[in-house]
């Protein structure tokens, strides 16, 4: 049966330009146009741009919208100021993943999540039913904004000179809401955000706006990049894609971004799984493993040791930046150590490898 | 459009097979290198082992799938381009002048079920 896909805003643009096409997340998207290894290259070296108009936009408003926001997001959202933004989860009761997701702060009565594609209905809908009772309005907008990410270290220069946006002010994770000047009609929303490991910025705005700012810089030569090199310059710096190594099976104390989950706050969902994962451990912990030979290892693939399954691949490449074969892989906590000596069953053969830490190359963020 | 050189054969999996008596190259076509995007490595199987017509041999990585090779005759394995272990790109910048695999054949007549080269041009429009 197949599956009606959805459109970006961007779609004819990537189609003209001849990008390979994939289904992700219910939209068909651009999985690279010239080459994964040019676009991550210019993404880590200069800059490029992602339409990345699939993710989902849920803005919770009213009276009660910080307390609302707080029950149901795992980081501690009381007393940040209006513009800044936290990256945290929304959990089951069990502790299990709902989402990954971005919460900016426009007032203590206007909060705006970014969520991820594959999961707009589903989140829409959690939401939405733990909502009762709370003096809140929910509302999906997914269907209203485009969004693009501008990334790399030329990103903020690249923004002044193309778009006329002066950013150098803006702050690792903050946004601004700003009109451009060429186009006076209305607003976006602009943060220092990204899913690279470089600088970088995110733009939101209408279908119309986004497209006149992906126009601008096409025509200025910036790159534009594609999910493929998204994917491999985000593994690098050890984020986290749901459904790989965040889902409703893993918890983010087991994925190792317990740090985001602020258990010293007042009750939210999933509080009290996470405090017992917390204090009496997880029974399989996320992992990097470094392989000797390029052999690539990829999700789905098993982690053995000692001549049986210990752990499963949740992403892997052989990295564009250092040329290493290494994967992400859950595994029995009792194979988690660095330095553990593990192997990766790629087709027929077990490859052996080391078990390392999860950030195969260093962010270069500009904080 | 994808190139395709003159003189090989070729197999409906887009391996090609270049005949120099009764020894063969085997690599893999335009077509396939450009439907795999940039190769970061080559699975090949050791010398002396046998390969078997239709049969899988080993496999070819790009940055995101890995792609079965196979085997377009049936041989054995003389010698692999180790040169693709560093240099795995090569398939890609120059997919006819890159072989993967030396083999002695042990049935040329198996070179009657592959294609020439306009029975492939035809077939990769085809697709």
């Amino acid at each position: 049966m197949e599956e009606t896909l959805k459109t970006t805003c961007l779609h004819d643009s990537h189609v003209a330009l001849g990008a390979q096409m994939s289904p992700f997340g219910g939209f068909d998207m651009p999985i690279q146009y010239r080459g994964i290894i040019d676009e991550h290259n210019a993404v880590r070296h200069s800059c490029g741009m992602f339409d990345v108009s699939h993710m989902g936009e849920i803005v919770i408003t009213g009276p009660q919208a910080e307390e609302f926001t707080g029950m149901i997001f795992t980081n501690d959202i009381r007393n940040i100021p209006s513009g800044k933004i936290l990256y945290g989860m929304m959990l089951y009761p069990d502790g299990g993943t709902v989402d990954d997701l971005l919460v900016y702060k426009f007032s203590a009565e206007k909060w705006f999540l970014v969520v991820n594609a594959s999961n707009i209905d589903k989140d829409y809908e959690w939401i939405s039913r733990h909502a009762d009772g709370y003096d809140v309005n929910v509302e999906n907008y997914s269907d209203f904004f485009g969004e693009i990410a501008l990334q790399g270290p030329d990103s903020e220069k690249t923004a002044r000179e193309v778009l006329g946006f002066a950013l150098e002010d803006l702050q690792f994770y903050t946004f601004t809401q700003l009109v451009p000047d060429f186009d006076r009609n209305e607003r976006i929303i602009v943060s220092r955000t990204g899913y690279t490991g470089e600088d970088g910025f995110e733009f939101y705005g209408s279908y119309a706006i986004i497209r006149e700012i992906w126009q601008k810089l096409l025509d200025a030569g910036v790159m534009p990049c594609g999910l493929g090199c998204r994917d491999t310059l985000r593994f690098e710096v050890g984020l986290p894609l749901y459904g790989h190594e965040l889902s409703e099976e893993i918890s983010p104390v087991m994925a190792g971004l317990g740090a985001f989950v602020k258990t010293d706050k007042p009750d939210f969902i999933g509080k009290d799984a996470i405090l017992a994962q917390k204090s009496g451990g997880v029974s399989r912990k996320l992992v990097g493993i470094e392989l000797a030979d390029k052999a690539v290892p990829r999700a789905g693939y098993p982690v053995e040791a000692d001549g049986t399954q210990v752990g499963t691949v949740t992403t892997g490449y052989n990295s564009i930046s250092t040329g290493k074969s290494v994967c992400m892989a859950l595994v029995d906590k009792e194979y988690s150590a660095q330095g553990t000596e593990v192997g990766v069953r790629i087709r027929k053969k077990v490859f052996p490898g080391t078990v390392c830490r999860k950030r195969f190359y260093d962010k270069n963020y500009r904080k | 459009m994808a190139k395709v050189e003159e003189g090989l054969y070729y197999s409906t999996t887009h391996e090609w097979v270049k005949v120099e008596g009764e020894e063969a190259l085997v690599g893999i076509s335009d077509y396939a290198q450009h439907a795999l995007g940039n190769i970061v490595y080559v699975d090949m199987p050791d010398e002396d082992d046998e390969i078997a017509r239709d049969e899988e041999f080993g496999a070819v990585e790009s940055v995101k799938a890995a792609s079965d090779l196979v085997a377009p005759v049936s041989g054995t394995v003389l010698q692999t381009n180790t040169v693709l272990d560093d240099t795995p790109g090569l398939l890609n910048s120059d997919p006819y002048g890159s072989w993967i695999l030396r083999v002695r054949l042990s049935d040329k007549s198996e070179l009657d079920a592959l294609m020439d080269a306009a029975a492939y041009s035809r077939f990769c429009e085809s697709l």
